[in-house]
């Protein structure tokens, strides 16, 4: 079929950070089953606010697995200032190209980061718009898509 | 192909029979006349479209002159929608179709709907299989067409064809059914199924691509649908794929000589399959569990995704396709499992494996060894996996 670039089949294949984290402070959940991809991100940040720990499970396509990979990947060890700063695009970049119709598997990612990100200042006792501003915790399948051709 | 690959997706195209190549090449080089001039170039390739004429004609128990060559199986859907919905317009806009009808009748049909025909679909049962009670309901006084496929190309499940047949016959109703899936594979008679259009494809079957055909039953009123040269009985205008007929009408003799070992063959391979792939938990069948193809087994498997299935078996060196979202730009899944009363949820998790002529006991071997591994893995991954517990 050879839809998705040789990063993508080997972030599908071999996917970095899977699993969940007993001792994480910051769990994101973003999509639904209806839509066909569930990501969630499990985070345990420290007190600098460096993300130290981070895993992930995933329900989805072949893209869904690659961008919540690279996604885990690309947030790991960095401070939360710089992992609120991953956009979904940095991410397909990342893996060398998305097809069209996938690209909202990177914008899913990007919000499970965020998503993870703000329960972690729940936690705390924050509000966490101000800082993470919107997750795109909808329930539409559909809302993912259109944001992809803004 | 590579070596060492398992090619278990027949339902979508299958490899040409070795027969199949070799009656299509002359026809393609020193036989490359056109049948329609008037020297003596053309007078093989003319023989050669009546020996194809008659040989496709005797395998559904039709006659030769009610048999047009297309270019394929959604050339002969769109052809026999659109051309009987205008040829028996007369009576009415009222065309009856089921919800698990392949694109290539849905999408003509959603387009007659636009030029003002009135549509109903009627939704299958659990199995996926359509009622002729239910059809009997659908006809009124306006009904003009009505269109049932043979046998479901994304779960198998074969339809009552020849009782549908009967009741469109009582009311007068032309009946048009998409064979392309089962053709080769199952007995198909124009006679015993009481059909007035039929449409199939050579690629199915092992022939070529881009070569099918239309049954038309004499005296159906079916308006043209491509204009030209006036080929075929100015019929279908274009000039004549005869490698590409020759090819077909080989592959279906072929077919049909082998059709009762093959069909044991396969359908044991194919229950094997089944069998071995219900014992990972929480799968299940998807169609009918005896009126099914031989060749078709298809599942749901819960809490992953089917193009992840697709993606790790083809890292495994397995060939298969799936019902799930993700396989479209629509982000819907397949509208077969949905309309057989399968949730979204159920739906995005689904796999069809089908099997063919060169299937063997290893390839069954092979899918069952590799697939288990292959869930264990996906579910680890999901997070709804566990919830479920």
């Amino acid at each position: 079929m050879k839809m998705y670039t040789d990063k993508v089949m080997d972030h599908f294949a071999n996917p970095r950070n899977v699993g969940e984290l007993a001792d994480a402070n910051a769990v994101g959940e973003v999509g639904n089953m209806k839509c066909g991809d569930i990501m969630k991100i499990y985070m345990r940040i420290n007190e600098d606010e460096i993300i130290e720990e981070v895993k992930f499970q995933t329900f989805g396509c072949g893209a869904a697995v690659a961008t919540s990979s690279m996604a885990t990947e690309m947030v790991k060890g960095k401070k939360v200032s710089e992992a609120l700063e991953l956009t979904n695009s940095a991410v397909v970049e990342a893996l060398e190209g998305l097809p069209p119709q996938k690209i909202h598997c990177s914008v899913l990612a990007e919000e499970a980061v965020k998503s993870a990100i703000a329960d972690y200042y729940k936690r705390k006792g924050m509000d966490p718009t101000p800082i993470v501003g919107c997750t795109g915790d909808c329930k539409s399948c559909h809302a993912h898509a259109a944001r992809d051709e803004e | 192909m590579k070596e060492n690959y398992v090619y278990a997706d027949n339902a979508a195209t299958t490899p040409m029979s070795e027969a199949a190549v070799r009656a299509m090449l002359p026809w393609l080089t020193e036989e490359f006349g056109n049948p329609s001039s008037m020297y003596s170039l053309a007078a093989k390739p003319q023989a050669a479209l009546s020996t194809a004429r008659e040989a496709v004609a005797a395998v559904i128990g039709a006659d030769p002159a009610e048999i047009f060559f297309t270019s394929g199986g959604t050339e002969s859907d769109n052809w026999a929608l659109r051309g009987a919905a205008y040829g028996a317009e007369k009576k009415g806009r009222h065309i009856i179709t089921s919800a698990i009808e392949h694109h290539a009748v849905l999408e003509p049909l959603e387009q007659l709907e636009r030029e003002g025909f009135e549509l109903t679909v009627i939704s299958p049962d659990a199995f996926g299989r359509i009622s002729p009670e239910d059809v009997r309901a659908a006809i009124r006084p306006d009904t003009c067409l009505c269109s049932i496929m043979t046998a479901n190309n994304e779960v198998g499940t074969i339809q009552p064809i020849a009782e549908i047949g009967a009741v469109c016959r009582e009311f007068g109703v032309t009946f048009h059914t998409d064979a392309v899936q089962a053709m080769g594979h199952i007995p198909v008679d124009v006679e015993d199924m009481q059909v007035d259009l039929l449409s199939a494809s050579a690629h199915k079957f092992n022939g070529p691509k881009g070569v099918g055909f239309l049954y038309v039953r004499r005296g159906t009123r079916l308006k043209n649908l491509i204009h030209g040269g006036g080929q075929e009985k100015r019929r279908r205008s274009g000039t004549e794929n005869v490698g590409g007929i020759m090819a077909m009408a080989t592959a279906l003799t072929e077919a049909v000589s082998n059709m009762r070992e093959e069909y044991v063959r396969i359908s044991a391979l194919r229950d094997r399959l089944i069998a071995g792939i219900l014992q990972i938990p929480e799968t299940s069948l998807t169609g009918h569990p005896t009126e099914r193809l031989p060749g078709i087994a298809s599942f749901t498997i819960s809490c992953i995704e089917g193009e992840s299935i697709i993606l790790s078996l083809d890292l495994a060196g397995i060939a298969a396709s799936s019902g799930s979202a993700c396989s479209t730009a629509s982000l819907d899944p397949s509208h077969v499992l949905t309309s057989m009363g399968l949730s979204h949820e159920e739906a995005h998790g689904s796999l069809r494996l089908s099997l063919g002529r060169y299937n063997t006991e290893a390839d069954v071997d092979r899918i069952l060894a590799a697939l288990p591994p292959i869930v264990e893995k996906l579910r680890a991954m999901s997070p709804v996996w566990k919830r479920d517990k």
